[in-house]
């Protein structure tokens, strides 16, 4: 293990969501995934095996490792979105570790927002449950590239196949109705290691990779757009300085698609195009960037661009959809209910401008799956679809196509909260 | 990995860099903390990434408790003068001689609470509505659920039950006057990211990171550096060992590991086999075990 050569440089980074309801294990399942992984060191598990035994346990109870801020603790449940890292010599993780509450719908949007994959957690005894069929739709709402069910605790269950299948089904029948393309399903005990990171003994039927096999090796490539450039500007640089009078570079992180020296933009909103003059990072001068980068770009023309301006590329026809009026999924986060017809500030990737509600078309029954139009009510937690005008026409793709430039959030004018995430329609 | 991908590295560095150019953008007044050690050092170098080729432009800052170890000073004035950065300095000592913190006495004294006291202040004082850190999310339990953009309220404090949401690449940085943020550009990295990013970006780093000669004592299991400030307590005697330092801050609660380790691939070697996390070498987080959750609420780093 040298450095440079070693392969250790080239690991690739993937995101990943758990989700779960109460008990299912799930904090089980990253403390093993950490501790098989060694990602937990000494001083950590010492520590650990001081609370376990304050808490009266007998042996080290790897679920203390997740749980992370004081009153929590005390209370014994976690309440909001938590980070962890671990790695293996092919790639680093990070997991957005959130709670199986049902009041905690916005947690799982927010853990969801930026994952490449989702974990969600059955416990074989009790099989599919609302909640199972909440967090399939909150991963495929939020357009989570691959999902992978985790049947857990099928050492209760006397590891039988029957069992397995039986959820498997279930889940397919839901899955089936939403838009998620890449499901897959694991038997695993997260308590005594079955499936996780080594293959169990105790289920020879199941033929499927282990869990970390998956996260491993899954195809996360193409998880981002590639073919439609998007760049918002970020920040005008400028340094006007003795080496560089006339330097003006637009920096950005490329949202989607990939961008070539002498390539012809699009500026929106202006509508100018002008081409490619440079690409940089740092002392570097690049002739191709692609996202998820961050850089520099130096356009032939002199154009006025600022913040909140993007340069996009029209390829195969695609090109932002600029209008003031959108239709938006929006999650409620904040305890505050939303106000009909309120204003609200919207941040969508550089750009910001106020926004008012026109209407709620209906409200989404997570539970259910079905539509309720009757009831607009539209409190903390809650999954609408609504209608907005924007003060300003904002230039986006729909969610559907691209995760970047389709998302949203509004904030409050008067406590500057966050208070609702949107992908629109 | 196909050519349109980059490395995790790579895209830990674009997502700071994008947190980086984000504070420039939406705010008035920020500054970026700077305390010479190898996780700020990494968040300079992000920072004149981000804007290169103009200078950074915002100042560094550097709450001095005084307890440094010489070489983190030279170094830092060395990297001031060679990037053209301009760093504020603002002492620990100050606060103590204005009357606003008592020293802390006994052989366990530390700098690190009074040090929250005088950034406050020096927020205060400058005006600045952000300033950056060099936490990382992986450092300890209490930082997980920390955000990007970390509110903080007039007091300087921090409700873990009042944090915005953070979603996609939307950072909102909407705030009071009087209020400010405290923003944590490379939360995302492990400690093993950030040497093995120093190694690939060939960053030059204070010698203290690499083996030397030091006398050292051993206090709880932990190894100290010996230092004019520090009283020896019955039973701990100097010794002279082979030490490199994992973290530099404060003389008086940071710890040194004995490592041969000359240079960068050693030391990621190191790393990777060790079975201690960096603040395991730290005294002021053993104190208890919700120490750094309690120094946070009241706006410590
Ligand atoms: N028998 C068995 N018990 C498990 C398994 N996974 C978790 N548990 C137990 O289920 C309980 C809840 O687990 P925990 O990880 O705290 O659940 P969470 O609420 O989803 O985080 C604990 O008592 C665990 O020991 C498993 O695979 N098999």
């Amino acid at each position: 293990m040298s450095g440079k050569e070693s392969g250790y440089l080239d690991m690739e980074l993937l995101r990943f969501t758990t989700a779960g309801s109460v008990d299912d294990g799930k904090s089980t399942l990253i403390g093993r995934l950490l501790f098989d992984s060694k990602a937990i060191f000494e001083d950590q598990m010492e520590a650990i095996e001081k609370a376990s035994l304050r808490s009266g346990g007998e042996d080290v109870n790897l679920a203390l490792l997740t749980d992370g801020l004081k009153a929590e603790r005390e209370q014994g449940i976690t309440i909001d979105v938590a980070y962890r890292y671990f790695a293996t010599p092919k790639r680093k993780f990070i997991i957005a570790d959130t709670p199986g509450h049902i009041q905690y719908t916005r947690n799982m949007v927010t853990g969801a927002s930026t994952a490449n994959a989702a974990i969600i957690l059955v416990d074989a005894r009790h099989g599919v449950l609302e909640q199972t069929r909440r967090h399939t739709y909150i991963a495929s709402l939020l357009q989570i590239p691959h999902i992978i069910i985790c049947v857990n605790k099928m050492d209760l269950v006397d590891y039988k196949q029957e069992v397995f299948e039986e959820i498997k089904s279930d889940v397919e029948a839901i899955s089936s109705k939403l838009s998620v393309k890449d499901v897959r399903y694991v038997p695993i005990s997260a308590l005594v290691g079955d499936n996780v990171v080594d293959r169990s003994k105790n289920m020879d039927w199941y033929e499927g990779p282990t869990l970390m096999y998956l996260l491993e090796n899954l195809h996360i490539g193409s998880d981002i757009n590639r073919d439609d450039f998007r760049m918002p500007v970020q920040y005008v640089i400028r340094p006007q300085s003795k080496d560089y009078p006339d330097y003006r570079g637009y920096g950005g992180r490329i949202m989607s698609g990939s961008l070539n020296v002498g390539d012809t933009v699009k500026v929106l909103p202006s509508g100018f195009t002008s081409k490619v003059k440079t690409i940089d990072l740092f002392t570097e001068s690049l002739q191709k960037a692609f996202a998820p980068q961050s850089v520099s770009v130096q356009l032939e023309d002199d154009i006025d661009i600022s913040r909140g301006d993007m340069l996009v590329k029209e390829t195969n026809g695609h090109e932002p959809i600029v209008s003031q009026d959108i239709d938006v999924m929006l999650c409620w986060f904040n305890e505050r209910k939303m106000i009909p017809g309120g204003k609200y500030t919207l941040r969508q990737t550089s750009a910001e401008m106020r926004c008012m509600i026109k209407s709620v078309d209906y409200k989404m029954n997570i539970n259910t799956l079905e539509n309720d139009p009757d009831d607009l009510e539209v409190n903390m937690n809650d999954i609408v679809r609504v209608k907005l005008r924007t003060t300003k026409p904002l230039f986006y793709d729909s969610y559907n196509v691209n995760r970047n430039t389709g998302s949203l959030v509004l904030i409050d004018e008067t406590t500057n909260e966050t208070v609702a995430a949107g992908m629109i329609v | 990995m196909d050519k349109y991908q980059i490395n995790h590295l790579k895209e830990l560095e674009a997502e700071s860099i994008f947190v980086i150019r984000e504070v420039a953008a939406q705010f008035e007044n920020p500054v970026m903390l700077f305390s010479g050690g190898k996780d700020s050092i990494v968040m300079f170098h992000l920072a004149r990434k981000a804007f290169w080729p103009a200078k950074v432009p915002f100042p560094l800052m550097h709450i001095d408790t005084g307890h440094n170890f010489p070489e983190t000073i030279k170094y830092r004035d060395d990297l001031m003068e060679k990037t053209g950065a301009r760093c504020i300095v603002k002492y620990v000592q100050d606060t103590i001689d204005q009357g606003k913190a008592v020293e802390e006495t006994g052989v366990n004294a530390s700098r690190n609470k009074i040090q929250t006291i005088t950034l406050l202040d020096a927020i205060e004082q400058e005006k600045f509505d952000a300033a950056m850190g060099g936490g990382r999310r992986d450092e300890e339990k209490a930082r997980a659920k920390e955000r990007f953009f970390s509110h903080r309220d007039e007091f300087g404090q921090w409700d873990p039950k009042n944090q915005r949401p953070e979603l996609w690449n939307l950072f909102n940085g909407k705030k009071n006057m009087g209020e400010h943020f405290r923003v944590f550009p490379i939360s995302n990295w492990t400690e093993m990211d950030v040497w093995q990013y120093i190694y690939m970006e060939e960053i030059e780093l204070p010698s203290l990171y690499f083996t030397h000669k030091r006398e050292v004592f051993q206090r709880d299991g932990v190894w100290m550096a010996k230092a004019p400030f520090m009283q020896l307590k019955e039973g701990e005697k100097l010794e002279m060992r082979d030490v490199r330092c994992r973290t530099i801050g404060d003389v008086t609660c940071t710890g040194v590991t004995l490592s041969t380790a000359n240079n960068l691939q050693d030391i990621i070697q190191e790393v990777a086999a060790t079975r201690v996390t960096e603040r395991g070498g730290r005294a002021d987080d053993k104190r208890s075990e919700s120490a750094m959750e309690d120094r946070k609420r009241e706006g410590y780093f």
